[in-house]
């Protein structure tokens, strides 16, 4: 671009033209970029719209037509499958034994994997750099690995106690404390992970200036470090929570009781007990994805800034 | 009551001794600057006495009490980092609030404090900002605000004006004059930055590599400095040395650098006779060079012939870049001066001011008791 000159006359008229033009020709060569992006978008959005505008479908409209011949007149919609699932299939029940499982698996993954990062990233302890090696080595270990030893191990330290809430087991298989412990031990070598790197990336003269103005380890890590890691918390959150909520794996070869059983199991018995009943399953389907879309638009912002954080810092 | 004393302090990281036997009293209400190169210590030395790092060896106190093995946030000190290290969080107020309420003092007490603070410091309207609103000055003032609350026995100053542009700098240097005689606080002020160090400090100790090389007020530093090392880092430009041979005999004494005699003045030869025929660090600030066509010649001025490298232009001054016989010197002359580059021009050496070391040892040679100048008739 030309540089400003206020004495040359004209030079005010031809810099709105210039600029014009510019944005134009940019705009041009990026539309084969834009195109590839909504292609895209609309490819990966059609399985999910298909999926909820057959939820709302009569069964013998599902079985006759495509999907598309819903969305013109007459709408012939009905929400007859979401009643029939959440009443007849107790679905409603498996959307609440979900968020039982999930809840205090992210929370507890959350709280574990702060505190351990804090040490790891700020605190002198001997072999600290080992154990976090071993720590970040257990990343490549397959859950499928764990499953079989972990089931044996459930099983011998079964505890079983009349407590509300707790479904008459407070420990082992087919309990929620033991699926608790599960789903945060799974979480816990990535969290602690992308935690210490974000609280390593903490300047050291906060954390200097905190215990001069007379604050305890205890203090910095509540006042300072929880505050200032809120966007890397709550990427966490989100990683933790979807990885959970659709866990089916470690539920299924957990949780032996089925009024235990969280969504996803419950979908896989639909399945195999209704075989082609798709009106059933749709409507169970979209059940179990609303929760994870109300967060994910709700924190889609921390959510896109900790896949980022992870990638440089990785 | 807020007397600092290191006793025989080192510290040790692995095999690198950063602190080596540093032993210093800090009076009560002194502003000390603490000035060395890079990674000669200081900023460590500062450390240890905050409590960020712990003692090797020799023994720290803040007044009468033995602070070694007390925590950092007990020792009633407040310290103000290079980087300001406010809490990005928090707003003004809040960073400023925040050790105070640690400490469970009540909230109208903070409140007053707080706004007493940023009255004296004219940061009263950004009380509710948060640190990234403001500027590097004003981030600056409320990290000496943050101090200020506290009420400290002791302000330590790790290089706070460094990340300030040059002329923010030099108002900022008056402000903490200024500062420091309005709270009757003790100081300790690290720097790299000599200029820092002569015009705030009540005394200065300069430290080069892990050790104490001189303590003393900023003109007995620079007038008198015990070794080559303090001679060269105080003073800018830096002095400038030769090596000479000491030549001549008690009634006619000379040094003789290989490329240039000069005479050694009478008020200097007392220091130098035991070095008579030996070889000496002869040394002379560039403000003791001057061109004779534009200033009056000194009783002890010594002609030399040099040619004129650069020439540099500071408008109140001239920074003349010598050559003799292949070594580089400086002279710091008016700047009505008429030398040119490329030039052979006549300088005076002004040997009422010179300075001498000894090779081996590079300390100063000199009569024992510095309050008797051997120097001659200054100027």
């Amino acid at each position: 671009m030309a540089r400003r000159n206020p004495s040359m006359s004209g030079g005010s008229a031809e810099a709105p033209v210039a600029l014009a033009l510019g944005a134009a020709r940019r705009t041009v060569a990026r539309f084969p970029l834009h195109v590839a992006i909504i292609g895209l978008m609309v490819l990966w959005s059609v399985p999910t719209i298909a999926l909820l505008v057959s939820s709302f479908r009569e069964p013998t409209a599902i079985a006759s037509s495509g999907w598309w011949n819903a969305i013109k007149e007459p709408f012939d919609l009905t929400v007859g499958n979401y009643q029939s699932v959440l009443e007849k299939q107790g679905m409603a029940r498996a959307f609440v034994n979900s968020i039982i499982i999930t809840v205090p698996s992210t929370v507890l993954v959350i709280l574990v994997a702060a505190l351990a990062a804090y040490a790891f990233a700020w605190m002198k302890f001997p072999a600290r750099n080992l154990l976090f090696l071993l720590m970040v080595a257990l990343l490549v270990v397959p859950v499928q690995m764990t499953l079989i030893p972990v089931l044996r191990l459930y099983t011998d330290v079964t505890v079983d106690a009349e407590l509300p809430l707790l479904g008459g087991r407070i420990f082992g298989t087919s309990s929620y404390v033991g699926i608790w412990v599960a789903h945060t031990a799974y979480g816990l070598p990535f969290a602690i992970y992308l935690l210490r790197n974000f609280f390593g990336s903490l300047p050291r003269d906060l954390f200097e200036s905190a215990y001069l103005d007379g604050a305890s380890d205890v203090g910095v890590f509540f006042r300072i470090v929880l505050p200032l890691s809120m966007p890397a918390i709550s990427a966490l959150a989100i990683f933790q929570f979807l990885w959970v909520w659709n866990d089916l794996l470690v539920a299924l070869i957990l949780l032996g009781d089925p009024t235990l059983a969280p969504m996803t199991l419950k979908i896989t018995s639909l399945v195999s007990s209704f075989g082609t009943n798709y009106q059933v399953l749709t409507a169970a389907a979209f059940i179990s994805m609303a929760l994870p879309l109300f967060i994910f638009f709700a924190l889609q912002r921390y959510f896109v800034q900790g896949i980022l954080a992870g990638a440089v810092k990785g | 009551m807020a007397r600092v004393n290191f006793d025989h302090v080192t510290k040790r990281f692995d095999n690198v001794v950063a602190v080596n036997d540093f032993s210093l009293e800090i009076p009560d209400r002194e502003f000390l600057a603490l000035v060395g190169p890079s990674g000669c210590g200081k900023s460590t030395t500062l450390r240890l006495l905050a409590g960020l790092e712990e003692i090797s060896e020799g023994d720290i106190y803040i007044g009468d009490r033995l602070v070694n093995n007390v925590a950092a946030k007990d020792r009633d000190i407040a310290m103000v980092f290079q980087s300001y290290a406010l809490y990005p969080h928090m707003s003004v107020y809040d960073n400023m609030a925040f050790g105070l309420s640690l400490r469970k003092l009540p909230k109208e007490d903070i409140g007053h404090r707080v706004h007493e603070a940023a009255q004296i410091l004219g940061i009263e309207d950004l009380l509710k900002r948060k640190p990234r609103q403001l500027s590097g000055g004003q981030r600056q003032r409320v990290a000496l605000g943050r101090a200020i609350v506290r009420d400290p026995a002791a302000f330590l100053l790790d290089e706070p004006l460094s990340n300030l542009d040059a002329k923010l700098r030099v108002q900022t240097r008056a402000e903490l004059s200024k500062l420091h005689q309005r709270l009757g606080a003790t100081f300790i002020y690290v720097t790299h930055d000599q200029v820092e160090a002569m015009t705030m400090a009540t005394r200065i100790a300069v430290m080069n590599e892990g050790l104490l090389q001189q303590v003393g007020a900023p003109q007995e530093l620079y007038d008198w400095p015990d070794n080559v090392f303090v001679a060269g880092f105080i003073g800018s430009p830096s002095m400038n040395f030769f090596e000479a041979k000491v030549a001549g005999s008690q009634e006619g004494m000379h040094l003789d650098t290989g490329i240039f005699r000069v005479p050694v003045p009478a008020s200097r030869v007392n220091d130098l006779l035991s070095y008579l025929g030996k070889e000496i660090i002869f040394g002379i600030r560039p403000e003791n060079i001057c061109d004779p066509e534009c200033q009056p010649a000194s009783a002890d001025a010594a002609p030399v012939t040099a040619q004129v490298d650069v020439t540099e232009l500071m408008g109140s001054e001239v920074f003349l870049h010598l050559v003799a016989g292949g070594k580089l010197f400086m002279a710091r002359v008016d700047p009505r001066t008429r030398a040119r580059p490329g030039q052979e021009i006549r300088v005076e050496f002004d040997m009422g001011h010179m300075h001498a070391f000894d090779p081996q040892t590079e300390e100063a040679i000199r009569s024992k008791e510095k309050g008797q100048p051997s120097r001659g008739q200054a100027g």
